[in-house]
């Protein structure tokens, strides 16, 4: 278990490299210079000498990726170009609200698309079944701006029940949960359905193996058959779908913090992409992706504590 | 608490897309407190379908007709929920295959807790001393320790014996071993065989034996049932069944076991044809088409129940007592 926790961590940091490079791939192959990029064409060639040194800009490429990472290490994440703040400020500003929101969204998710599926496999061919189903599909095709759009019409516009925009008054929970409800209702919405019907497919692949009929055999009542006995096998296609997920649940952040004017991740990369800040996105997408490979090895880890068999594969 | 069983003129039928399937015929079976019933017949025979109908696990699709009396009552007009208040309780099944039998992401010893469920007397510690009591009764070895395993970290052999722990832990009126030891090597089947035998001298309800191994039948049972094409062809005492069979199915039957040759044979002999297609049974015997020894009445009526001795009844127009 240690050297396989050990072996996904090592991954993860080669990934985590690997996205750094085709960044600072991306960056190069935009016409002109960051520098004249970031100061607008009206920029003087002193200013412009001034911030490409700033930026290490006039190094090799190379070395700039090492300076990064070496920086990186000790936490300095480079400057923001307009404001010269730390960038690691201004994430560690934006991440906390992106997080709730996406935790949030999250769990509400698996909290009801999870009894869904299993409902659906104990009524399985019945209305309810068929009705969840066609429920599933729906929330699943409609995308989550477009919730963001019409529920905050609803419920901000006109029935005036939930604040437009923003996080919520700092320090006041009733307000900043108030305003976590659309924006976590939009990304959860679709995984509601992606979540009750992988847990419905899965499951009913498990309710015909040989244990399940010896668990009926010994006339275990269904509720426990489904809820422990099949479940727990079941769930398995379900967090490594979620582990995956979560890269698109965080860029569905991005259009649903636009769309509510929240402060977060999103947004910081979205205004930091429009105004050209590269440092800002370089070291938004650091942590996004440090994020997203954590989780991935965290679901990884989890599986192998659910399923004694992948245990004892990577323990041999 | 332990009583007779009997089926009367049991019939169960698939529906399928193709059509319906009937897989059982008038099926006429009886135990009593003490015996062990075998039941033989080659694959697709129609044991596995009758004793699934005796658990109450037939699926969705499976139609019952006859009666199923367990203790004076009707099994097969119960309904579903106090079907399953039975099993686990009064009726128990050791399953076919030991390697898919139990969970695999759960210990031995919190299935057999969950198996004990009817036991409402008993809290969870209590329940983990009779699994080891009983886990050391079927042999197993440091118990308590095994009890903490993954079903993929015990043997073929050891997941069996837990079965077979596991349906005698709910101390059940009727016990079914289905195929008990078609998935285990002859050395494990010979020690299977060797602790059910133990078994059936301390325990005191029915116990059905079904098997396609004429070997372990004759092992272990007190009477036999032989089936065919989803019939019973012919029934009796061990002794009359395998020394002196009547019906030219079973006769066909013990001619083909291999483990009964006196020298070795370049060719084994087999019953010639196969099985009739169970959509479209055949009118008469079912066995007329595969049998030497048919007639003119086998193809289109029913046989007679011939009754050979108090306890030995052959469905054959060629028999006579």
């Amino acid at each position: 278990m240690l050297a396989y926790a050990v072996k996904r961590i090592g991954l993860g940091l080669l990934i985590l490299v690997l996205v750094m490079i085709a960044m600072y791939a991306a960056v190069f192959l935009v016409p002109g210079d960051p520098a004249s990029v970031a100061l607008g064409p009206r920029a003087t060639p002193e200013l412009k000498r001034l911030l490409i040194e700033r930026m290490g800009l006039d190094q090799p490429v190379w070395w700039q990726i090492v300076e990064f990472f070496r920086n990186a290490l000790t936490g300095n994440l480079g400057y923001d170009v307009w404001s010269n703040r730390p960038v690691s400020t201004l994430v560690m500003e934006a991440l906390p609200n992106t997080l709730i929101l996406g935790l949030t969204a999250l769990t509400v998710a698996l909290l009801i698309g999870v009894p869904l599926g299993c409902l659906s496999v104990m009524r399985r061919g019945t209305a309810a079944d068929a009705v969840i189903g066609v429920i599933s599909v729906g929330v699943i095709a409609v995308p989550s701006f477009v919730v963001a759009i019409y529920s905050l019409l609803l419920f901000a516009v006109t029935l005036r029940w939930l604040p437009a925009i923003g996080a919520g008054e700092a320090g006041d929970f009733v307000s900043q949960a108030k305003a976590l409800v659309m924006p976590a209702a939009a990304i959860a919405l679709g995984w509601i359905g992606y979540i009750a019907r992988m847990v419905r497919a899965s499951m009913m692949e498990v309710m015909g193996e040989p244990h399940i009929r010896t668990a009926r055999s010994f006339g275990l009542p269904e509720w426990k058959i489904v809820s422990k006995y099949a479940l727990r096998i079941a769930i398995i296609p379900t967090i490594s779908l979620v582990a995956v997920g979560l890269g698109s649940i965080l860029s569905s952040a991005v259009f649903v913090e636009a769309v509510f004017a929240r402060p977060g991740i999103g947004k910081l990369i979205t205004d930091a992409v429009n105004t050209r800040n590269y440092p800002v996105v370089m070291g938004t997408v650091l942590i996004m992706t440090a994020i997203y490979v954590s989780i991935t090895i965290a679901a990884d880890l989890l599986i192998a504590r659910l399923d004694p068999r992948v245990r004892d594969v990577f323990r041999g | 608490m332990s009583g007779s069983l009997a089926a009367r003129d049991l019939s169960v039928r698939y529906e399928t897309p193709h059509g319906s399937v009937y897989a059982l015929r008038h099926v006429d079976i009886e135990a009593h407190p003490g015996e062990v019933i075998g039941i033989v017949g080659e694959s697709g025979c129609g044991k596995s379908t009758l004793v699934t109908a005796l658990a109450n696990l037939l699926p969705a699709n499976a139609r019952i007709d006859g009666s199923i009396s367990y203790n004076g009552v009707d099994l097969a007009k119960l309904d579903a929920h106090r079907q399953r208040l039975l099993r686990g309780d009064e009726i128990a099944l050791v399953s076919q295959d030991p390697m898919t039998a139990f969970n695999p992401v759960l210990t031995i010893g919190d299935q057999l807790v969950d198996f004990q469920h009817h036991r409402k007397d008993l809290g969870r510690a209590q329940k983990r001393a009779r699994i080891a009591a009983m886990l050391g009764r079927v042999g197993i070895a440091d118990a308590e320790r095994r009890m903490d395993c993954y079903p993929h970290e015990l043997s073929g052999g050891m997941r069996q014996r837990v079965a077979i722990a596991a349906a005698l832990l709910t101390d059940p009126g009727l016990l079914i071993a289905d195929e008990p030891t078609t998935a285990l090597d002859v050395t494990m089947e010979a020690q299977i065989i060797h602790l059910l035998r133990e078994l059936r001298r301390e325990y005191n309800g029915i116990v059905i034996v079904v098997s396609h191994h004429l070997g372990v039948i004759a092992e272990l049972c007190d009477r036999v049932y032989v089936m065919y094409a989803g019939e019973v062809v012919e029934d009796g005492e061990v002794d009359a069944i395998f020394h002196d069979a009547r019906h030219p199915y079973t006769q066909a039957l013990l001619a083909c076991d291999p483990a009964r040759f006196q020298e070795r044979l370049d060719r084994l002999p087999t019953i010639p044809g196969s099985l009739p297609n169970l959509t479209q049974p055949p009118s008469g015997c079912v066995y007329a088409p595969r049998c030497d020894r048919a007639f003119a009445p086998c193809g289109s009526v029913v046989p007679p129940r011939v009754k050979l001795s108090a306890s030995h009844i052959a469905r054959c127009h060629a028999v006579t007592p």
